[in-house]
């Protein structure tokens, strides 16, 4: 379990997810996550359809050129506070496409990342790891 | 507007490029006019990240791991098709046991993949229960995957010439419990998706593909099957091992006697070869012969002969979404191929889509795309433009109109 996470929490965490042009890979990692074997929604964790009712973005690949201005749109509909998880290397470095002309990414470049989940793709577990301190986050911010 | 012509007016109903419940991102336009779809346009692009390009830049070996990436869920398909391109234009003789290997990954894959369309296709019809039933099965899919390559998605498995790791003797008991776990399975995977009165009204006469249509548009892999076309990789210029091992085309058919080619007879193919899968794997485990796992073990000097390689190789593969093409073309001069192509399978599923969802409600346009096991997302928001106004219609709305069609037709 991260740092500093209290042992109950005041509200379920709604995430929205978005794919900015990955390869699959960690998409169905983290609907796997969501399945019965990690089942995170006994957490209260759950995927919502609209950013607006999220709390955490949930974003996976390198960031296309095309696909740059939706990624804003999408982070500037989040309601405040939120939390942005980047999910899987191609997000984070670029990965095997670095070098590649279309990538805008990576994705920190172009809006604010919180938590960074490194692995190509990460384990279901790393995911929800990173989701528990993306949590530890927006506690602290309603504390404030 | 509303007046006189508002009875012939059509709308145009953009979909995409982001959605949550697909994966990939890619973007629709509908036609409209009330709840029927008139026409149906698709535009590519959003998920172009230039990797044959890349690879034009690296060397065989690098391009594996770059194929790997393409799609996340083909993960063997592609990198056994670029593999097999490479060796096609090298004249490399890939050992027989590595030839079984790759069948026994690939057909494991195949079971992965149709699993979890399963599930996303019960997901569309707003049947969240079977979703996860699917994907709990799928897990033990990957556990073995996990046990027999040492990753869950992206496998790393394949090489130039050969394979990475071999299926040992040990192995094989952790094989059979999986395959076993699957055939006992098997049927209640089939009650659920082919007895159900509620997939069968959603499903039957839904998102036809005619034998011509299917034909004309080249439609690859189960979805041409299920219109009765006659087409796999596996059997008509049998590849790796499968020339050796007993099986056949799978069409609707062999199952139900008449072939429909809409969205129930998508089912009944892709069910059929999870089946098929399992028994390719046990010929495989039966009839494996020992020997080396590459051709050519030392990397460097492999790279070196590419570099002297001039010529060009293709490489088909039956990936679980159909067939996938990869070309390439040395020149001689460096060990980066000069070009790479790659076509894969979901390209030629797409056109079909458009005879597909014509004439169709706006509630069967996320079943009969997820029918196509398409490897690429579409909406998570519609805008309806009426004569400039604008209506927002989000993923939500559109699966939420889908799952009360199924209430309707439950009532
Ligand atoms: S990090 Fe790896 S697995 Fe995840 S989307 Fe990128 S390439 Fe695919």
């Amino acid at each position: 379990m991260a740092k500093g996470l209290p042992k109950s929490f005041k509200k379920s965490l709604w995430a929205y997810h978005i794919n900015s042009g990955s390869c699959n890979g960690c998409d169905i990692e983290i609907i796997a996550a969501l399945c019965p074997r990690y089942d995170v929604e006994r957490f209260g964790i759950k995927l919502v359809g609209s950013p607006r009712h999220a709390d955490v973005l949930l974003i996976t690949g390198p960031v296309t050129r095309q696909m740059v201005d939706k990624v804003k749109r999408v982070y500037e509909q989040i309601p405040d506070p939120k939390a942005v998880i980047c999910v899987g290397n191609c997000g984070n470095t670029g990965d095997v496409f670095y070098e590649s002309y279309n990538l805008v990414g990576p994705i920190d470049n172009i809006i604010p990342v919180d938590v960074y989940v490194i692995g190509c793709p990460p384990r279901p577990e790393a995911i929800i790891n990173a989701v528990a301190k993306a949590w530890v986050k927006l506690e602290t911010l309603e504390a404030k | 507007m509303k007046s006189k012509e508002a009875t012939k007016t059509t709308y145009r109903l953009p979909i995409g490029p982001i959605h949550p419940a697909l994966k990939e991102p890619v973007m629709f336009e509908f036609e409209i006019d009330g709840e029927r779809i008139v026409d149906a346009d698709v535009y590519l692009g959003q998920v172009h990240r230039a990797i044959e390009w890349t690879g034009m830049r690296r060397n065989p070996i690098q391009i594996l791991y770059l194929a790997e990436r393409i799609c996340g869920i083909c993960s063997i398909s592609h990198p056994i098709a670029f593999a097999r391109a490479v060796e096609n234009a090298m004249d490399i003789e890939v050992p027989a046991r590595a030839d079984y290997i790759r069948v026994i990954q690939g057909e494991l894959e195949r079971i992965c993949s149709h699993v979890l369309w399963a599930g996303v296709a019960a997901h569309e019809i707003g049947f969240d229960s079977v979703l996860f039933l699917t994907w709990q099965m799928r897990e033990k899919a990957l556990d073995l995957t996990e046990y027999l390559t040492g990753n869950r998605i992206t496998k790393a498995i394949i090489t130039i010439g050969g394979v990475r790791r071999d299926v040992t003797k040990d192995q094989l008991p952790k094989i059979y419990e999986t395959l076993n776990y699957f055939k006992d399975n098997f049927e209640k995977l089939r009650h659920m998706f082919l007895d159900d009165k509620t997939f069968k009204m959603r499903s039957q006469g839904v998102g036809v593909l005619t034998k011509k249509d299917a034909l004309e548009l080249c439609a690859v892999g189960p979805t041409t099957r299920a219109s009765g076309v006659k087409k796999d990789v596996r059997v008509d210029q049998a590849y790796c091992a499968y020339g050796d091992l007993d099986f056949d085309y799978i069409t609707p058919d062999v199952l139900t006697g008449e072939v429909n080619g809409d969205v129930y007879d998508r089912i009944i193919v892709r069910l059929l070869e999870v089946k098929q899968s399992i028994d390719l794997i046990e010929q495989c485990i039966d009839k494996m012969p020992s020997g080396e796992l590459v051709s050519e073990p030392k990397i460097p000097k492999l790279l070196a002969t590419i570099k002297k390689t001039k010529g060009e190789g293709f490489g088909r593969y039956e990936a679980p979404r159909g067939e996938c093409v990869h070309y390439v073309k040395f020149t001689g001069e460096s060990d980066h191929p000069y070009t790479w192509k790659v076509r894969a399978s979901t390209y030629n599923n797409i056109l079909p889509w458009i005879p597909m969802l014509k004439g169709e409600q706006i509630a069967d346009i996320p079943l009969v795309a997820a029918s196509t096991d398409p490897c690429m997302s579409c909406t998570n928001r519609v805008a309806i433009v009426d004569s400039g106004k604008r209506y927002e219609m989000n993923k939500e709305e559109l699966h939420r109109l889908s799952v009360e069609k199924t209430r309707r037709l439950m009532a």
